[in-house]
């Protein structure tokens, strides 16, 4: 039965990809990507992917949408309409679409059992994240722990687009005023007309901050995790940049403060592995860490969750400022 | 007929996929072509998250009780989890450049910077 | 089976609120008139398929989560309009049969 949701909601995905596509406001096409992002969340759920889906929706409907909208207030509204090699392009783009479905016939059908998937390494590390780990949530348990060095390169990675964006937006370009409370929201608009926001963004935001520490820690027992809860409470702060001007956002977290968690969390994942070195076992062998291989597995994600959220939050929230501060008018 | 439904998914990754990569190449707009990308990445994510799941089977998170309770594949999840946190830095690396190619040229066409350049 | 007729009803009220809440957002002449009929989407839809999730949910946890998310949801979506309707008021659309909206309050 949950095929038939499942078939709705790829059709609205294909329409939705359409309507980016042939749409010229550039805005309208951001808002539609997020819808984009938020119809694969929930496409991705329905095909058992949990930890997925909270991803997708925080990461694509939430962090996504804001970079966006902060490149185009500070590049082009409109997009001009060009003529060159559409044909062309049209015609290669759908000969590969053909070739593509052609191909598709050999694929096993959606859910059945006996596809080269499932049968292989799946099952080994259902049957034994129990005994080496034991803890519920089996994606977590191999994010961490059976592939925790390439969680690190992943932390890695963020921690290096954080640096990339600091290096090209970090410095203003010559000749723009300094931020001056002025030029908030609040400030230029006047205050009554962001009332209502603001008193429910103040409201709000202490459960958001909640919400991501519950997230963070209940990786290990349901979707959840150090990205998940990192982009959750860059989600906060951007809120709370948005309702109060981005000068109290930067007086309530620093940029230094900022750059010191990115760098922290990718520390802390570095040095855990180091200390298992230390401690006899292999580079990201958490087994040493604790008196028992299996609490050792706990303590070992526990931190290195810790140390994923630390740097997705200082990332995250250092690259929001970069767009936000630009061009401040 | 079912069999044809459940190859569903495939082809509407590779009708996204198409869709992503008509938009990266004849698009004019900068931006535009960082959104046809994202959902070129996105339609990789929906081929990935379609070879895992186990027909009557749920979320690999294991609970009490069912002991004979088959789980999907949790493989797929965590290749994913590293794309989308891979792709929303790339975006926001791209984005950055945008940006600066504003400042630097005035405008955020294909067309009209190459028109710059050849200047 | 009381609790899932009752919530069969819920469920369908929900989805039918969301239904005139979407052709209403199309057919509607004015950007705030079509705010308004989105509206019933955020605030009757959410509230009757919520419900009636709930009450197939039971006395578990997830019951207690899916009504915190209600909650959430009650005080987010309204703030949502009310900032598009403000903005949009900032930005100079005014609403169809009014009078113009001057730019500077008279208090």
């Amino acid at each position: 039965m949950t095929v038939f949701i499942i078939i709705f909601l790829l059709t609205l995905l294909v329409i939705t990809a359409l309507a980016i596509v042939q749409t010229s406001n550039l805005f309208a096409a951001a808002m539609l990507a997020g819808i984009f992002s938020l119809i694969s969340a929930m496409t991705f759920f329905l095909l058992d992917a949990a930890d997925v889906a909270l991803t997708e929706a925080a990461v694509g409907a939430g962090i996504s949408t804001v970079l966006f909208l902060g490149a185009l207030a500070l590049t082009a509204d409109h997009e001009r309409a060009g003529t060159a090699g559409r044909l062309i392009a049209l015609v290669v783009v759908t000969a590969i679409a053909a070739v593509l479905i052609y191909t598709t016939f050999d694929m096993p059908r959606l859910g059945d059992p006996n596809a080269p998937s499932q049968l292989h390494v799946a099952p080994w590390y259902l049957e034994k994240t129990p005994e080496y780990i034991d803890v519920p949530n089996v994606v977590t348990a191999v994010l961490a722990s059976f592939r925790g060095y390439d969680t690190l390169g992943e932390t890695f990675v963020v921690f290096t687009a954080g640096i990339g964006v600091l290096f090209l937006l970090g410095k203003a370009p010559v000749g723009q005023p300094k931020l001056s409370p002025a030029m908030t929201f609040a400030g230029k608009a006047g205050l009554r007309h962001y009332q209502i926001p603001r008193v429910v963004g103040r409201l709000l935001i202490p459960f958001i901050l909640l919400f991501a520490l519950y997230v963070q820690f209940h990786g290990d027992y349901g979707p959840g995790g150090g990205f998940q809860a990192g982009v959750i409470v860059a989600a906060s702060i951007v809120l709370f940049a948005l309702l109060e001007g981005e000068e109290r956002a930067l007086q309530a977290l620093p940029a230094g403060l900022l750059k010191l968690l990115a760098a922290a969390g990718a520390l802390l994942y570095g040095f855990t592995g180091v200390a298992c070195m230390l401690l006899g076992g292999e580079f990201l062998n958490y087994s040493v860490l604790a008196h028992d291989p299996v609490h050792g597995q706990h303590y070992g994600i526990l931190i290195i969750e810790a140390g994923v959220g630390f740097t997705v939050t200082g990332v995250l929230i250092s690259i929001f400022h970069s767009f936000a501060a630009r061009g401040a008018k | 007929m079912m069999d044809l439904l459940g190859l569903y998914n495939y082809w509407v990754f590779a009708i996204l996929l198409m869709i992503g990569f008509y938009a990266v190449t004849a698009k004019q707009n900068l931006i535009k072509k960082l959104i046809g990308l994202s959902i070129f990445q996105s339609a990789v994510f929906l081929l990935y998250i379609t070879i895992g799941p186990v027909e009557g089977g749920t979320a690999p998170i294991f609970h009490e009780g069912a002991a004979r309770q088959v789980y999907s594949n949790p493989l797929p999840s965590v290749l994913i989890l590293t794309a989308i946190v891979v792709g929303i830095s790339t975006l926001a690396l791209g984005l950055a450049i945008i940006v600066r190619i504003k400042e630097a040229y005035g405008s955020v066409e294909e067309n009209e910077i190459r028109e710059i350049d050849r200047q | 089976m009381i609790v899932d007729a009752v919530s069969w009803v819920l469920l369908t009220l929900g989805g039918f609120s969301v239904l005139i809440g979407g052709i209403g957002a199309l057919r509607m002449p004015d950007l705030y008139t079509r705010m308004h009929a989105a509206s019933v989407t955020d605030s009757l839809g959410t509230m009757l398929v919520l419900a009636g999730v709930i009450l197939q949910a039971g006395f578990t946890l997830a019951a207690v989560k899916l009504a915190a998310t209600l909650i959430f949801l009650l005080f987010t979506s309204p703030t949502a309009a009310n900032a598009l309707a403000s903005a949009a008021l900032m930005a100079g659309i005014n609403p169809g049969l009014a009078t113009p909206w001057r730019q500077e309050p008279r208090s």
